[in-house]
C-alpha cells in the first residue's frame, strides 16, 4: 500500500506523516508540490505546517500547487485524502470539504495533548475505530477555528459527516466542538488535530493516533 | 550620491569621518588607518566598525573567555572547537551534535515580537551553517517582575515571536527558562539556543578556500533592516536629503528560514558547497571577512549584484544590513548551476557576488569602483582586545554578610504555616507552572521529542534505528551570582549538569551565554571575571569541554546592572532514549529516596525571595566531586533499569521537587520528613548536589547497596500511594500528597496554586 505525502513549502510535519504511515504498516511515498504526479499512490496526506508561510490564508496558496490539481482531481474518484491541520485548511481551501479554519478564538497559538471523541467511523481514515471512542492525540494550531454556515454545520451533522469532536476542553473555539470533518463519500477527511504525533509511546501521549492510519489500509484491502 | 572610494580616500587624507557615532573610539580609528596606511572609506569604516564592536569582537571579554581554552578538559569528544559558528561534539555510532546559545536582549525590549523572532532565526542558522540538521530549539528567559507594567508588554510579545518563528519553522521547542526578576525589567534576556545533528562527515566550516571559488549569497533580499548605527556614517557621507531614520531591530520571516533549512541541507548533501557562513550580526561585512580570513585570505566582492529589497540602500548599508534569512556559501565553478538549480528548487533566490583569490585582501567594488581594500583578519579577528580593569565591588562583603538566618528572616514553624507556605511558593512566579507560555510552542514536531518542559531536559531522539539521543538543560540562577560569581557559575553548571543526569543521560559538552552589565563598570568586569574563572574551573573538574557560546554586555538599565547572568548549557548523550529517567512516578508502591545532604542553605533562594524579597548571605556550597558522584548514580540507575522517576532539587527545594512529581503523574504519595532536620529546611533548603529519585520495591536494595557502596547519601522519605485520600478524609479516588502527620494537600489544590499564576497575570 503506497500512501503519498505531499511536501509543500513550509509543509512541517511531512517527516512524521510519512512515520506514521510506515509504523501503519504502509509504504510512504514522498510527493512534491511541483509536480503534477501523484506516483500512482492509493492514498494522500496533506500534511501539517505553514505551507508558503501561511501567507494570505492559510492554504489559500497552497491550493494552486500543481499537485493539488491532480489531488482534487483523484479525490473526486474516491482516493483517500486525509488533510491535517494546514492539510485541512488546504482542503477547505480546494473546496474539497465545506467551511473554513479562522484564528483560534484565544487569538494563541496552543500545543496540548487533546481528548477527542470518534463520531464516525465510516470514512476511509476513521474505519479502525469504535463509533463512540475517545482518544488523545496533539493538537497544535494558531487558526484551527473550524467555522461554518448553521445550514452546512446542520448538513454536517445530518449526514454523519463530523468524524472528531474536541472533548472537555474546546482549544480553538471551533463551532460544534468540530475537531475533523469528511466528505459525502467519506474518502476525504480533514482532521485539526495532529494523529501522526501519537503514533510511539516515546514520542507520543498515547498511540491512538495510529487508527487514522491503519484505517486507510484496511479500507485499502477491503476495496 | 556620490561613492566614498579608496582612491577618494588617499587623495583626502583629512576628511573628517564620524568615527564616534558609530562607536570606536580614537585609537582604534587611528588603528584603522595604522592598518591601511591611509584614512578608511566610508564603507570600510563602517566595516570595521561593527566588527570591532563587542558584540562582534568579544574585545572586552576574550581575556577571560580564553580560559575555557586554556583549562579545557582531556577530551576525545570534541570535533570542531571554540572560534567556529557553533562547536561539535561526537556523540558516537558516526554522529556528531552541535549546539549553542545567543542572546536577542536588546532587540527583544526594543520590538518584543520581532527581537525575539529573528533570535531563533539567528542562533538556527549558525547551526545549519555547520551542516547540521536543526533538531530543536530552546530558551532561557529572564523578565522584569511579573506583574510589572512592562513585563506584560514585554513577555507576551517575546512568547509569540518565539513561538511565532520557530513553530513556522518547524523546530520543536523542548525547554529552556523563564525567571523574573527587579534587575531585568529595563532589561530583559532573550536566549536562545539550537542543537543540530550530522553525520561526522557532514561538517561544514566557514572557510573560503580554492582560488576562482566563487562566493554566493542566497535567500533574502538585503534590506535596509538591522543597519542601526550605520545609518549615520550613511547621512554624514552622502548629501542625501537628511539622515535615514531606519529601524535598528531586524524582521523575520521564519517561512524564508524554513526554505533556507531545506535548501541549505540539499546544497550540503550534495557536496555541492566548500565552505558555508550564515549573515547575521555585521550583515556582508562580517560574513565575507570571517569567510576570507579563514580561508585562503582573499577575496573579491561585486557589491553592485546584491539583491536588494530596497533599490535606494547605499554601499554602506548593504554591507552593514541584518537583514535575516540570508547565508553565503563558497562553491567550486563547476558546482555552481547544480548549486543554483537546488536553490531554485526551493524558490529561495541566489547571486555569485565574489570570488575567492590569492591577493591576500578583501576588495569590494560598486559598479566598477573600489570601495573596500582591507586585509579581511583584520577585520575579523584582529579588532582591539582591553584588559578592562576590575575590582571585587565595596558591597560585595556586606551583601555576603547579610545571611538569610532564621533570626533574619521569620521562618514558618508550625504545620500550618508550612503548608501554607508550600501553596504560596508553588504559585510563586518562578515557581509556578510555564504550560501557559510553553504551550504556545510546538514540541511535537519532527517526532522525536523524547522529554520537554517542564521535564528537568529537553531529550531529542537523533537515530530512530538505535535510539541514540541528546539531552539538553539550560540553568542560573543569577541570584546566587550575584552573591558569589565563582560559586554561582559553578552552580549554575552544577544544576545543568545534574538535570543531564537525571534524564538518564551522560554530560558532554558545555555551552554557554553570558549576560552581564556594562564591561565599563569594574564591578560588573569582575563579576564577570569570576564567573568565567568559576565556569573554566568547574568544567575542567567535570571533565566537559566549553564547546562555544555568547557574550552579552551592557545589560543594564542607567547604572544598575542585571543581575549577572551566565547561562549555562549542558548537553549529554544517551544511547537508547528508550530508558530515558521521566520526572513522574510511575505505580503504586515504588519508593521516594532523596540523594544528597539537605544543610541549612537559604540564600539567594527563591524562599528568601519570594517571601521576603531578601537577597544577601552566601549562595549554597558546591561540590563538584560531589555532583559527579550523583551524575553517576542517575545514569547508572538509569542504565540498570533500577529508576521509575528522577528530578533534580533546585530551586524551591524538595516541596517544589514533590508537587511536581506528584502532578506531573496525576498521583498522590505519603512523604515523610527525617527526624533529623527541621521540616521546614528539609523543604525549602535549595543545597546543590542533591536529586529526588524513584524506586521499584524489587530495585530498592540494589540500588540503596549501590549508593552506599559509591558512599552516596541516600534516605528514603516516602512511598508512592494513590489510595490514600479516604484515610486523609477525602472521598475516595481523591489524589493527596501527605507529610507524616505533618499535613496533606491534595493533588487539586496543588494543581490550582501551581498553574493559575502565569494566567492570571498574561492571559
Amino acid at each position: 500500500m503506497r500512501i503519498g505525502v505531499v511536501t509543500f513549502p513550509g509543509s512541517l510535519d511531512d517527516r512524521d506523516a510519512a512515520r506514521a504511515v510506515r509504523l501503519a504498516g504502509g509504504e510512504a511515498v514522498a510527493l512534491w508540490h511541483g509536480d503534477a504526479d501523484l506516483k500512482k499512490v492509493d492514498a494522500v496526506i496533506l500534511p501539517g505546517g505553514f505551507s508558503y508561510g501561511d501567507y494570505l490564508r492559510c492554504g489559500a496558496i497552497s491550493r494552486f500547487a500543481p499537485v493539488m490539481a491532480e489531488v482534487v482531481a483523484a479525490a473526486n474518484g474516491g482516493l483517500p485524502v486525509l488533510g491535517i491541520c494546514n492539510g485541512f485548511q488546504i482542503l477547505c481551501e480546494s473546496h474539497l470539504l465545506p467551511g473554513a479554519l479562522t484564528r483560534n478564538e484565544h487569538m494563541h497559538f496552543i500545543c496540548r495533548d487533546q481528548k477527542l471523541r470518534i463520531e464516525d467511523n465510516t470514512s476511509a481514515w476513521t474505519n479502525s475505530y469504535d463509533a463512540g471512542q475517545e482518544i488523545v492525540v496533539p493538537l497544535k494550531n494558531g487558526e484551527g477555528c473550524f467555522v461554518a454556515d448553521t445550514a452546512v454545520l446542520d448538513e454536517l451533522e445530518g449526514e454523519s459527516r463530523v468524524i472528531a469532536r474536541y472533548l472537555d476542553v474546546n482549544p480553538n473555539g471551533s463551532l460544534r466542538d468540530i475537531a475533523g470533518i469528511r466528505n459525502k463519500r467519506g474518502n476525504v477527511v480533514g482532521l485539526m488535530p495532529h494523529p501522526e504525533h501519537a503514533v510511539e509511546e516515546l514520542t507520543g501521549p498515547t498511540i491512538d493516533g495510529l487508527g487514522f492510519f491503519t484505517s486507510v489500509l484496511n479500507s485499502m484491502v477491503n476495496s | 550620491m556620490s561613492i566614498d572610494t579608496v582612491s577618494k580616500a588617499e587623495e583626502t587624507p583629512d576628511q573628517a569621518q564620524p568615527f564616534a557615532e558609530l562607536g570606536l573610539k580614537p585609537d582604534e580609528y587611528e588603528r584603522i588607518r595604522e592598518i591601511l596606511g591611509r584614512r578608511p572609506t566610508s564603507s570600510e569604516l563602517a566595516m570595521y566598525s561593527v566588527m570591532w564592536s563587542e558584540h562582534c569582537s568579544y574585545k572586552s571579554s576574550k581575556v577571560h573567555l580564553k580560559q575555557f581554552g586554556d583549562k579545557k578538559p582531556e577530551t576525545d569528544k570534541l570535533l570542531v572547537g571554540i572560534g567556529e559558528n557553533a562547536g561539535v561534539v561526537d556523540i558516537g555510532e558516526g554522529w556528531a551534535v552541535t549546539f549553542k546559545v545567543e542572546s536577542h536582549n536588546h532587540p527583544s525590549y526594543v520590538e518584543p515580537y520581532q527581537g525575539a523572532a529573528t533570535g531563533v532565526g539567528g542562533i538556527v542558522r549558525d547551526i545549519i551553517s555547520m551542516g547540521a540538521r536543526p533538531l530543536a530549539v530552546m530558551d532561557p528567559l529572564r523578565f522584569g517582575p511579573a506583574d510589572a507594567a512592562d513585563t506584560r508588554r514585554v513577555l507576551p510579545g517575546v512568547v509569540s515571536g518565539i513561538g511565532g518563528y520557530g513553530n513556522c519553522l518547524g523546530l520543536p521547542n523542548i525547554g529552556g527558562e523563564i525567571v523574573f526578576d527587579d534587575t531585568y525589567l529595563g532589561n530583559p534576556l532573550v536566549n536562545a539556543l539550537c542543537v543540530g545533528a550530522m553525520r561526522h562527515d557532514e561538517i561544514h566550516l566557514a572557510s573560503a578556500k580554492g582560488v576562482g571559488n566563487l562566493v554566493v549569497l542566497y535567500g533574502a533580499r538585503t534590506g535596509g533592516d538591522g543597519i542601526g548605527g550605520v545609518s549615520v556614517l550613511a547621512s554624514e557621507t552622502f548629501d542625501a536629503d537628511g539622515p535615514a531614520k531606519r529601524p535598528s531591530v531586524q524582521v523575520g520571516d521564519p517561512f524564508m528560514e524554513k526554505l533556507l533549512i531545506e535548501a541549505t541541507l540539499e546544497v550540503l548533501h550534495a557536496g555541492l558547497v566548500e565552505g558555508i557562513q550564515d549573515l547575521g550580526g555585521a550583515g556582508i561585512s562580517c560574513a565575507t571577512s570571517e569567510l576570507a580570513s579563514n580561508g585562503d585570505g582573499g577575496m573579491h566582492v561585486w557589491l553592485d549584484r546584491v539583491l536588494l529589497r530596497d533599490a535606494t540602500l547605499s554601499p554602506e548599508e548593504i554591507l552593514m544590513s541584518e537583514s535575516q534569512e540570508r547565508m553565503c556559501a563558497v562553491v567550486a565553478p563547476e558546482n555552481v548551476d547544480a548549486f543554483m538549480a537546488i536553490i531554485k528548487k526551493w524558490d529561495v533566490e541566489a547571486v555569485v557576488i565574489g570570488e575567492v583569490t590569492d591577493s591576500g585582501h578583501l576588495t569590494v567594488d560598486w559598479h566598477g569602483e573600489r570601495i573596500v581594500d582591507v586585509p579581511p583578519r583584520t577585520v575579523a579577528h584582529e579588532g582591539p582586545i582591553y584588559e578592562r580593569p576590575y575590582a571585587r565591588p565595596s558591597w560585595q562583603d556586606a551583601l555576603q554578610a547579610d545571611a538569610p538566618t532564621a533570626d533574619r528572616l521569620a521562618r514558618p514553624t508550625t504545620a500550618d504555616d508550612i503548608r501554607a507556605t508550600v501553596l504560596n511558593m508553588i504559585g510563586a512566579p518562578n515557581l509556578a507552572s510555564k504550560a501557559w507560555i510553553t504551550d504556545q510552542y510546538d514540541r511535537y514536531v519532527l517526532g522525536n521529542t523524547v522529554l520537554s518542559q517542564p521535564e528537568d531536559v529537553g531529550m531529542v531522539r537523533i537515530d530512530e534505528e538505535s535510539g541514540l539521543g541528546v539531552a539538553i538543560s539550560t540553568d542560573c540562577n543569577g541570584r546566587f551570582t550575584k552573591l558569589d560569581p565563582y560559586t554561582g557559575t559553578q552552580l549554575a553548571l552544577a544544576e545543568s549538569y545534574r538535570n543531564v543526569c537525571a534524564s538518564g543521560a551522560i554530560p558532554l559538552a558545555v555551552t554557554n551565554c553570558l549576560n552581564f552589565g556594562s564591561p565599563e563598570d569594574p564591578d560588573v568586569m569582575w563579576q564577570f571575571a569570576e564567573a568565567t574563572r568559576g565556569l573554566a574551573d568547574g568544567c575542567l573538574q567535570l571533565g566537559i569541554p566549553v564547546t562555544g557560546g555568547n557574550v552579552s554586555f551592557y545589560n543594564q538599565t542607567g547604572d544598575t546592572a542585571i543581575l549577572p547572568t551566565p547561562v549555562v548549557g549542558v548537553l549529554g548523550v544517551i544511547d537508547d532514549v528508550d530508558r530515558r529517567t521521566p520526572i513522574a512516578w510511575n505505580e503504586d508502591g515504588e519508593l521516594i529516596y532523596i540523594l544528597g545532604d539537605t544543610n541549612d542553605e537559604f540564600a539567594g533562594g527563591e524562599w528568601a525571595n519570594h517571601v521576603h524579597k531578601h537577597l544577601g548571605g552566601m549562595p549554597p556550597k558546591v561540590d563538584l566531586e560531589r555532583e559527579r558522584l550523583l551524575g553517576e548514580v542517575l545514569v547508572a540507575g538509569s542504565r540498570d533499569g533500577m529508576l521509575s522517576a528522577a528530578h533534580d532539587v533546585s530551586d524551591g527545594g524538595i516541596a517544589q521537587v514533590l508537587v511536581e512529581m506528584a502532578l506531573h503523574a496525576g498521583s498522590g504519595a505519603r512523604c515523610w520528613i527525617p527526624d533529623n532536620i527541621d521540616p521546614f529546611t528539609f523543604l525549602f533548603s535549595e543545597s546543590a548536589g542533591r536529586a529526588v529519585v524513584v524506586v521499584a520495591r524489587t530495585e530498592e536494595l540494589r540500588f540503596t547497596e549501590m549508593c552506599a557502596a559509591r558512599q552516596l547519601p541516600a534516605q528514603r522519605v516516602g512511598v508512592v500511594d494513590s489510595g490514600l485520600g479516604p484515610d486523609a478524609g477525602y472521598p475516595a479516588g481523591t489524589q493527596v500528597l501527605q507529610f507524616n502527620d505533618w499535613f496533606t494537600l491534595t493533588l487539586d489544590e496543588l494543581h490550582e496554586a501551581h498553574t493559575k499564576t502565569l494566567p492570571a497575570l498574561f492571559a
